[in-house]
């Protein structure tokens, strides 16, 4: 009982930082601020997979979007003015016209989650193969098993991508 | 389990543990200096620093005191909340990787574990930490706004990057044969085997060390520092303590890879050759300090490399990592699990 309060604490602790962190993203005038908060916000991400006891994705989480993407984001943005976006103002006269499509987006968003709650309730994984060193194992098992193709059209997508981004780079191959 | 007993074995002890980790890495992150000073001397027929105490043996200390009283600059046009939270950025996933690198076997401490935590995902922790801190040195380059310490962030960025890459692949050689991530369990199945994954994963070894070395941004590939192009790298404006936390976070980092190489390859906190019952004399020497002797080989490695080797240029270090340490070490991984699959 004890730990399942405990649980709810924990969650919502986080669901709260994470959102908390993803509005300032988009509040700060700062890019690399934005960046920072977007960086603790993908933390709180992979504390909530520990959470979900997904230590593997939890792990993949931080190294990927973390140590990878974002240092890319970063790149990026030390490498425009920053300075001069501090400079314009914070809210563009569109506002209203923002707030209707953000409503219609929550509207869309939140009909699946319901209606999917009861339609594709994911099979509760037994508590025994979340049990030490069989994480990783259990994901490699289903992603070259169950969800093979699903896997495979994704690692081809990506392969596509790369080779696109040398192809536009590159002047001359 | 009662509550108090929950209280101790989940906070009481891993606190003590930390303290004690944190302890002895910031002491002897003090004494690498001076090591490496001394090192580096002999190696240029120098005598290294001889005032403070005997044969300089305190002048880690006085370092230390320098640091803190030295006034903390920060530069007029730099972004002050970005330039002041960099450093911290840099240091703190350097000592967070500690909390997983096994010191001795799960027996030891009276039962508790020779590490802080023993996690399933040991080995992709350590990897994912240590990759957070190259935000430090970015956010800090950038947050100087000034222009050395941007391109030393520009550079040190891309070589952090893509050296990560290859290390990553050369440790998959060793997952593949130990079949865990844990590092409790890598340096067990060490023991089992009756073998150091030196001797059954060289390659690997080779690519992830000289990684190693691009990643701690020691010579020959401290390129994002390179004092004769760079005036100091990213953290050019930094003074006082503020670049003491970059200074320990760098020394931390090389213990980081040191501890990482010996438990991976050279067997953690076993005595060499483990199941010879001949040399069951080693064990008077405790594994903590068989760890520890190891870490200090490596260590001195570093310094070795470091006073030895001259410095790759920008693009020779690109080509090196990309073109041969990479192909190498996929390569490793192909043939690792060829065999594995063919002949166990």
């Amino acid at each position: 009982m004890t730990s399942a309060v405990a649980d709810q604490i924990v969650f919502y602790t986080l669901a709260a930082l994470i959102v908390g962190m993803s509005l300032m993203v988009i509040l700060a005038r700062n890019a690399v601020r934005s960046a920072l908060y977007l960086i603790s916000a993908l933390i709180g991400f992979a504390a909530l997979y520990v959470r979900l006891k997904a230590e593997f994705i939890a792990g993949v989480q931080i190294l990927v979007y973390v140590g990878g993407i974002m240092v890319l984001f970063l790149f990026v943005i030390m490498l425009v003015s920053v300075r001069r976006m501090e400079h314009q103002a914070k809210w563009s006269h569109q506002w209203k016209v923002a707030l209707v499509a953000a409503l219609v987006l929550a509207a869309e968003l939140a009909y699946p989650i319901v209606k999917g709650r009861s339609l594709f309730a994911v099979k509760q994984t037994p508590e025994a193969v979340l049990t030490k060193t069989q994480n990783i194992q259990t994901v490699g098992e289903v992603l070259y098993s169950t969800y093979l193709l699903p896997f495979e059209i994704a690692s081809v997508l990506l392969l596509v991508a790369i080779i696109g981004a040398v192809v536009l780079a590159k002047k001359r191959i | 389990m009662n509550a108090w007993q929950i209280l101790i074995n989940y906070a009481v002890i891993p606190l003590v543990k930390i303290a004690v980790i944190v302890g002895i890495l910031s002491g002897g992150i003090a004494y690498l200096t001076l090591l490496e000073r001394k090192v580096i001397a002999r190696l240029q027929q120098r005598l290294g620093p001889m005032r403070v105490g005997w044969h300089g043996i305190l002048q880690p200390i006085a370092d230390g005191l320098k640091f803190i009283i030295k006034e903390d600059v920060i530069p007029l046009k730099a972004d002050k909340f970005v330039f002041t939270i960099a450093p911290a950025i840099s240091l703190i996933p350097a000592f967070v990787v500690f909390a997983v690198i096994p010191f001795g076997p799960p027996d030891s401490l009276w039962g508790t574990g020779g590490y802080v935590t023993d996690i399933n995902i040991g080995l992709l922790f350590v990897v994912a930490v240590s990759s957070v801190g190259v935000l430090g040195i970015i956010l800090g380059g950038w947050a100087s706004n000034s222009k050395y310490p941007l391109l030393g962030a520009l550079r040190s960025t891309a070589q952090m990057v893509s050296y990560e890459v290859a290390m990553g692949f050369a440790i998959i050689g060793v997952l593949l044969v130990a079949n865990s991530l844990s590092l409790v369990d890598i340096v067990q199945k060490q023991k089992t085997m009756g073998l150091w994954f030196f001797f059954v994963q060289p390659v690997s070894f080779l690519v992830y060390y000289a990684c190693g070395m691009a990643e701690t941004n020691r010579l020959p590939f401290d390129l994002p520092e390179a004092e004769t192009e760079l005036v100091g790298g990213f953290h050019t404006e930094y003074s006082g303590f503020r670049f003491s936390l970059y200074f320990i976070a760098e020394y931390a980092n090389m213990i980081t890879v040191s501890s990482l190489a010996v438990t991976l390859f050279f067997g953690g906190w076993l005595r060499p050759f483990p199941n010879v019952a001949a040399l069951a004399f080693l064990d008077l020497i405790p594994p903590p300090l068989w760890f520890t002797i190891k870490v200090l080989t490596f260590l001195y490695v570093f310094i070795w490399v470091r006073g030895t080797l001259p410095r790759f240029r920008f693009d020779q270090l690109m080509n090196i990592g990309w073109k041969v340490f990479l192909p190498v070490a996929m390569a490793n991984v192909i043939v690792t699990s060829a065999v594995l699959l063919s002949f166990l």
